[in-house]
């Protein structure tokens, strides 16, 4: 077998499947987020492993990957922060907790 | 003129991460998750290795490796501070299965039917130095933005944790 494109799509469909199970199903805000990270770590491999062998020349999706790097970084920062603020006012971390806009 | 992956190594660091991932899923301590979560990402720099992207492969390490299995401990220590309280009953949750299930499923047919079928690694692989170029000549502009974008993550996720609108 040689390893090709696909089976780096392959890998990343695998972990954002399961990064997306995990965002669905848990229920503290923590691994919700970890979860998120692991889902745009899986869309990163694609973005690299495309670069790699469509455009190894130009690596476009390398550069992509590091501004995708840039916003997940910020996503994680900011939702670490909502968590402490939600924790300040309800002491708690429960997405249950997190219910004022539902009709 | 082609180059190709070691089948080994992508075999090795594919199930390092997905066993990390699966482990992370499945432990029920929010910490160890965090642990896993880690593996996940070193496991991450590997492939990056092997795709010929060392400046993302040491970027993968420095950021998630470093400051963000930093920042959710943390935010784990913060919040849940008895031991009791990282402790998570067990969440199957047979409808969000299902449907990554079927989402899996989906993006199989997709890639088996519609991806490309590039085996061969193309020779050229531009190294870092090719890489800062054309980050600080052609895309110069949105890493420009991409730094505002951190600036404005950092003053917000200050202001938000030190509690916004408290008096």
């Amino acid at each position: 077998m040689t390893v090709g494109l696909l089976q780096f799509v392959a890998l990343s469909a695998v972990l954002f499947s399961l990064g997306l199970y995990g965002v669905l199903t848990r229920k503290g805000t923590i691994m919700v987020l970890m979860c998120l990270e692991l889902m745009a770590n899986a869309v990163n491999i694609n973005l690299v492993a495309f670069s790699r062998f469509v455009t190894p020349v130009e690596m476009t999706g390398q550069i992509f990957a590091v501004f995708s790097m840039v916003v997940s970084a910020a996503e994680i920062g900011l939702g670490l922060a909502l968590v402490i603020a939600l924790y300040r006012k309800r002491r708690t971390v429960e997405l249950e907790a997190m219910q004022e806009l539902k009709g | 003129m082609s180059e190709s992956v070691s089948t080994f190594a992508f075999i090795v660091l594919a199930l390092a991460s997905i066993g990390s991932a699966v482990m992370m899923l499945s432990t029920r301590n929010v910490v160890h998750a965090a642990f896993w979560l880690l593996g996940v990402m070193v496991a991450t720099a590997g492939i990056y290795l092997l795709l010929s992207a060392e400046f993302l492969a040491l970027v993968q390490v420095l950021v998630y490796a470093g400051a963000v299995a930093v920042l959710v401990l943390f935010v784990i220590m913060i919040t849940l501070r008895r031991r009791e309280d990282a402790i998570r009953p067990f969440e199957p949750g047979w409808i969000g299965a299902a449907i990554s299930a079927a989402f899996l499923a989906s993006m199989y047919v997709a890639i088996a039917r519609y991806s490309p079928r590039v085996t061969d690694m193309p020779a050229k692989a531009p190294g870092v130095e090719e890489f800062g170029r054309a980050l600080f000549t052609t895309h110069l502009l949105p890493f420009e933005v991409a730094s505002l974008v951190l600036l404005v993550a950092l003053v917000g996720s200050v202001w938000w944790a030190k509690g916004a609108g408290d008096k």
